[in-house]
């Protein structure tokens, strides 16, 4: 992709998933969305910047705060919005919801609501590219929390060991739900972790879609040359609360903190300033806000037409192979 | 490959004899553990390609979810857990992971991955050793789940697991890895999984043996012949799904029913095969159920204590008679 289509198709991206985000909280406000939902306002830069460096029939798998990801990776919206309003026409035909948004068509292979649980999966992928001779590789999106469980270690280790094509992308946006990551980290950096298993380890400004893609790029090439996994740690922030509508009744973090963050370190603005000062002009970046803020209206659009599953399609795909379900 | 070909072996050359079966078939097959290159060394795998034999490290949670990620891309893992009771740290994978992402895809994805877990128990291992984890995973759907108790099952099931698309577990009996009989050579001989199989005919009272229990069942149906009792014996193979048409079936030929099962009597596989025959065989029954079931105690080391805690010939016997 030559360099003005790929800033064209990474800003609009972005903006996809701010204004995906925005419009589900609005939804949530409204009633009519169920269930918890964790939005990837502020972390646009570090999803986008990682996933413009794979190719669409590479893997990733991801985490509950799971919309971002497969926006990032190319999906089309109407049935991930579908998805979240549990209709028939969702991406996973409304058994998934909010948190498992998942589109193989895009190599979006699965988001885990289970803490670090997405990166086996992709270690999995990984090896199913080398066994199979392809040269695809997995990259698996994780927060900070997800460090600190085992799976995270034994699969930096296994990866390791049998130089498999994976790159491991730590979204650290400093808190787990609301407990910072300075309470619970032994020491602040998350990349420095990968020396315990013999692989790079990088830190990025995850506020910075050019260092992330550059970053990501060089760690996708590493995989597919087959010169093993990288432990990538972009520093980013999350705007919202961890879960929309979350009210916590006491302070983790100050407000200062976080408009802060969204006045001087917002990815999508810092972006946009990076895009004029390279010759887009201003009209072209409107544009492209109101294409994107136009597919999310057509998605909600498509969510809200679509009908629900029948009560009798929880008794549907639940095996390839079936068996008498019994009742 | 002649169909009528056979070999004498033991229950564990059949599962090894499964897996080089299944590895040249398809080069999909790989297969993950602990140790594993050991016995690739000693050409337990025939001469596979290194590649799909994946000596792991003692990484349980991470194996098993990576075969999961492993099987929604395209291979069709064999993950050896070696002694259930491991099965428990690999447990969250198969669980939220294995068991559910063709539901929670929407059915984008196949999960094709065997888990292999063979019960310790009857050894002097003690409680951390020697579980019969099955029942637990009765209770998950999405799961397959097969007991092997005979060479030819062990074959046969493990080929049909590998071959299936969903996950399986196959959970295989230590106890009887050194039992020994003839075995079809067929490359192509499965055993369909959810199927019941009657190893005895009988009149009198039906012996529903779970697992490991069929030689103990076997026997007891021996002992009771000589009393002028006519034990049928149903070894269930698989019990995810139960074969609920076969309960029902010797339940209604017999009406009395013992039920062995090497899990604990609490929420045991037992307990499941019971409710099924109160909900929908009751009016069938001339006697209450009794279950032959492990007790509600951790498995102790010393055989003195272990040893008497499982079914047994004798316990299934007495539990017959106790019918008639």
């Amino acid at each position: 992709m030559a360099t003005k289509e790929l800033d064209r198709e990474a800003y609009l991206r972005m903006l996809k998933i701010r204004h995906f985000e925005q419009a589900v909280s609005a939804l949530i406000t409204e009633g009519e969305v169920a269930g918890a939902c964790h939005s990837s306002i502020g972390q646009e830069a570090a999803i986008v910047g990682a996933c413009m460096a794979l190719r669409r029939d590479d893997y990733m798998s991801g985490t509950h705060r799971s919309h971002g990801h497969p926006i990032g990776k190319g999906a089309e919206l109407n049935a991930l919005m579908a998805e979240i309003l549990g209709k028939a026409t969702g991406v996973c035909g409304g058994r998934g919801g909010s948190m498992h948004l998942t589109d193989t068509s895009v190599g979006s292979i699965g988001e885990s609501a289970i803490v670090a649980g997405g990166i086996p999966i992709a270690v999995g992928a990984a090896l199913s590219a080398q066994v199979r001779g392809t040269d695809q590789v997995a990259l698996t999106f994780f927060g900070d929390g997800a460090v600190n469980e085992g799976a995270f270690h034994e699969s930096l280790n296994m990866a390791s060991i049998w130089k498999l094509p994976v790159i491991f992308f730590c979204e650290n946006n400093g808190y787990a739900a609301v407990t910072p990551a300075t309470q619970t980290h032994g020491q602040p950096d998350v990349w420095v972790r990968a020396a315990g298993y013999g692989l790079p380890g990088i830190c990025v400004d995850g506020q910075d879609f050019d260092a992330v893609l550059s970053v990501t790029q060089e760690a996708v090439t590493r995989a597919r040359c087959g010169s093993g996994p990288t432990l990538i740690e972009a520093k980013t922030y999350r705007f919202d609360e961890h879960c929309v509508g979350l009210f916590i009744n006491g302070s983790y973090r100050t407000q200062a903190e976080v408009d802060r963050y969204k006045s001087e370190r917002d990815p999508i603005k810092l972006f946009r300033t990076r895009l004029l000062e390279r010759g887009w002009l201003d009209s072209d970046l409107i544009d492209l806000q109101a294409r994107a803020q136009q597919l999310v209206e057509a998605a909600v659009e498509f969510a809200r037409n679509s009908p629900f599953p029948a009560a009798e399609a929880a008794y549907d795909r639940v095996h390839a192979t079936q068996i008498p379900i019994r009742r | 490959m002649n169909n009528a070909k056979t070999a004498r072996m033991t229950y564990l050359d059949a599962l090894g004899l499964a897996q080089r079966e299944e590895m040249a078939r398809d080069e999909t097959v790989i297969i993950i553990g602990e140790d594993i290159s050991l016995y690739a060394a000693g050409g337990a795998y025939g001469d596979i390609d290194s590649k799909r034999i994946r000596s792991a490290p003692i990484s349980e949670n991470g194996f098993a979810g990576m075969a999961v990620g492993a099987a929604i891309t395209g291979l069709r893992p064999i993950v050896d857990l070696t002694i259930a009771n491991f099965i428990y740290l690999a447990s969250d994978p198969i669980i939220n992971q294995a068991a559910r992402l063709r539901s929670m895809t929407g059915g984008q994805v196949k999960v094709p991955v065997t888990y292999r877990a063979s019960m310790w128990h009857n050894q002097s291992n003690a409680a951390q050793h020697s579980d019969r984890p099955y029942p637990m995973f009765m209770n998950v759907p999405g799961l397959k789940i097969v007991t092997p108790a005979t060479p030819t099952d062990a074959k046969g099931l493990l080929k049909a697991a590998i071959r299936d698309d969903d996950p399986v577990i196959v959970f295989e009996d230590n106890d009887l890895w050194a039992v020994r009989e003839e075995v079809p050579l067929d490359t192509d001989f499965v055993i369909p999984i959810g199927k019941a199989v009657v190893r005895r005919e009988g009149s009198d009272v039906s012996v529903i043996s779970v697992a490991g229990c069929l030689p103990h069942a076997l026997a007891a149906a021996d002992d009771l012949a000589k009393e002028g009792i006519n034990a049928e014996v149903v070894d269930l193979r698989s019990l995810l799904p139960l074969d609920a048409e076969a309960i029902l079936t010797t339940v209604g030929k017999t009406g009395r029913v013992v039920i062995a099962d090497y899990s604990h009597r609490t929420c045991g596989a037992a307990a499941e095969i019971a409710a099924i025959i109160a909900e929908d065989g009751f009016d069938l029954l001339k006697k209450p159920v009794r279950r032959v079931v492990t007790p509600d105690v951790p498995i102790p080391f010393s055989e003195t204590m272990e040893k008497p805690l499982y079914p047994s010939r004798e316990a299934i016997a007495n539990a017959a008679r106790g019918l008639m």
